[in-house]
């Protein structure tokens, strides 16, 4: 700012009033340079985002072609596969992999069937007020407090916690810490991210559309079926990217509530506990691929209309 | 919609159980915190509110608390700034990359936060940088400038730039128009997504977790620590409760504040 405003550019040229002060002075010459202007408006967040950011995800990127020396503990710069040949030849690894991949798709399935009743209710029955709170009471546990649901769910899931208290009487028992004790935290929260775009897509149908299927003497489940879910498809596709994505990266959810170890706890770890970013890194890039790949199916299938 | 009424009420019992399932956990958690045993056992002992008292009397608390206000303040001004810019570029100039320039802003909500915490803990070791407050402020802001981005691109989108046109048309520079007409357009909503910026910020530990070192310790960062602690279990307790307070309390706000509150909801992660 201050280097443009010292710098001489036109001056005020002689149809404009004369008396121009250096801030007006600078505003005319921007106007006159829209480039300039544009230029101002972007060096900051490019210098941010794009080198800051994108650099940073280069450079994890290339140092998972780097190495570890195994006696000093130093980064060796020296291109190597090694990493990935050892994450696609150790059986842990790859178990860890599969793993990760099965709980991301079951955390979806259940993200989908539960956030449906609720989507249409907000979509197509509530009054446009209780629409409107209703909305907001989902937003609310999406943008905060994800680690004080975990650790809530810790309580909850706890030898003499609330859920075996309750559970008890019946002669049932809780999961406990476990895997099915990540299926259950996960899917709680990611929830909101399903419902959201389910919401929105629900809300996008015609309803001329779902009147025509049952003056064509479509009833609530065929119209449901042929009608509905059909169009509301995008819609679920946009929110399992985030379902998906979040499952396949999440750390704290299995430290918390099991002893299973996912993608997450491995890279961690690897960062951490054992020093060796290259490692970390060429495994994150199991789920980068997996999330770039879904990406582009998602696109496919409409989903990015449906955001 | 014309629905059997059968279906209807199955609707409104699934939805109000669903709420149930969401709100419960959050509101079990503020109860633990006033339980005055020390074991988190259920049924809870009786209420009391000492564990407040110890909590803000724990130093390792305070100084956690601190350094999260602290983070969240910085990253918010941080993204306010650079969120602002963005949406300015994007919705008033046409040029080469726009597209892409949007899809890098989201990039680092889109992406698992471990991706992001991991890129950003080898570049700063790489420069050399010693991790603390300030690249803790790094992380958090890479991530909320796209909250108030996307809350600015709406606004901007919605306001017609005819009022913008007319005030240059009767004389007032660039900078004037900026101040009396676009920014007073976008006040609130730029007031929202500092809001959920703040609030992303204030309860984030996926990245904190590889930007914030040895030495600095956010809220979040000091109940990761101290979960398994039987002794600071009440503590981690009321802490749980103030990362809730001052995350959900804001997001209400900047939900008020917005005209379609899921418009913004974007993605995170």
């Amino acid at each position: 700012m201050t280097a443009l405003a010292q710098s001489p550019g036109p001056g005020p040229s002689a149809d404009l009033p004369p008396p121009v002060g250096r801030l007006r002075g600078l505003a005319i010459a921007l106007y006159r340079r829209p480039r300039a202007q544009l230029g101002l408006l972007l060096a900051a967040p490019l210098g941010w985002l794009v080198i800051a950011y994108l650099g940073s995800l280069a450079l994890f990127l290339i140092t998972s072609f780097w190495s570890v020396d195994s006696f000093t503990g130093n980064l060796v710069t020296t291109p190597t596969v090694e990493n990935y040949v050892a994450i696609f030849t150790t059986d842990v690894y790859r178990t860890i992999a599969i793993r990760t991949l099965v709980m991301a798709a079951l955390v979806t399935v259940t993200c989908v069937v539960v956030a449906f009743p609720i989507a249409f209710y907000i979509a197509r029955v509530a009054s446009a007020r209780r629409r409107g709170i209703l909305i907001v009471s989902i937003l609310l546990p999406l943008w905060s407090g994800y680690l004080v649901k975990v650790y809530a769910w810790r309580l909850i899931l706890a030898q003499n916690g609330v859920l075996n208290s309750a559970l008890g009487p019946v002669g049932l028992h809780g999961p406990g810490y476990s895997d099915a004790a990540v299926w259950l935290v996960e899917s709680y929260l990611w929830l909101p991210y399903m419902i959201i775009p389910i919401v929105a897509g629900l809300e996008r149908i015609p309803s001329s559309l779902l009147e025509a299927s049952s003056d064509l003497g479509g009833r609530a489940g065929m119209t449901f079926r042929r009608v509905v879910l059909p169009l509301a498809f995008p819609a679920v596709v946009a929110g399992s990217i985030f379902t998906f994505s979040l499952t396949l990266g999440d750390y704290i959810t299995p430290t918390l509530v099991s002893n299973t170890r996912f993608i997450g706890n491995v890279v961690y770890d690897f960062v951490g506990v054992a020093g060796n970013q290259p490692l970390a890194a060429a495994f994150a890039m199991v789920p980068v691929t997996i999330m770039l790949v879904y990406l582009v199916v998602a696109r496919r299938l409409g989903a990015f209309e449906a955001l | 919609m014309l629905l059997p009424r059968g279906l209807r009420i199955a609707l409104r019992v699934a939805t109000g159980l669903t709420l149930a399932f969401i709100y419960l956990p959050i509101a079990l958690i503020v109860l633990y915190s006033f339980n005055s045993a020390r074991v988190a056992s259920w049924p809870i002992a009786g209420l009391t509110l000492d564990w407040y008292g110890k909590a803000f009397a724990n130093a390792g608390v305070r100084n956690a608390l601190l350094n999260s206000v602290e983070a969240a303040i910085g990253a918010t001004v941080v993204s306010l700034i650079l969120g602002s810019l963005v949406a300015l570029a994007v919705q008033r100039h046409s040029f080469f990359g726009r597209q892409t320039l949007s899809f890098v802003v989201v990039l680092p909500l889109a992406l698992p936060g471990i991706i992001t915490g991991i890129a950003l803990n080898t570049a700063l070791r790489t420069i050399g940088v010693d991790f603390g407050l300030l690249t803790i402020i790094v992380g958090h802001a890479t991530f909320c400038v796209v909250v108030v981005f996307n809350n600015v691109v709406a606004r901007l989108r919605r306001v017609s730039r005819t009022a913008e046109e007319a005030s240059m048309d009767l004389g007032a520079d660039t900078f004037q128009t900026f101040r009396r007409v676009t920014f007073p357009a976008i006040r609130s909503a730029l007031l929202a997504g500092g809001l959920l910026a703040f609030a992303l910020s204030f309860d984030e530990i996926i990245v904190t977790n590889f930007t914030a070192g040895v030495s600095t310790q956010t809220l979040p960062l000091w109940i990761f620590t101290n979960y398994q602690r039987p002794n600071n279990l009440p503590l981690v307790n009321v802490a749980a409760v103030v990362v809730l307070l001052l995350s959900i309390v804001p997001v209400y706000i900047a939900s008020r504040l917005t005209d379609d509150p899921a418009a913004v909801a974007g993605a995170r992660g």
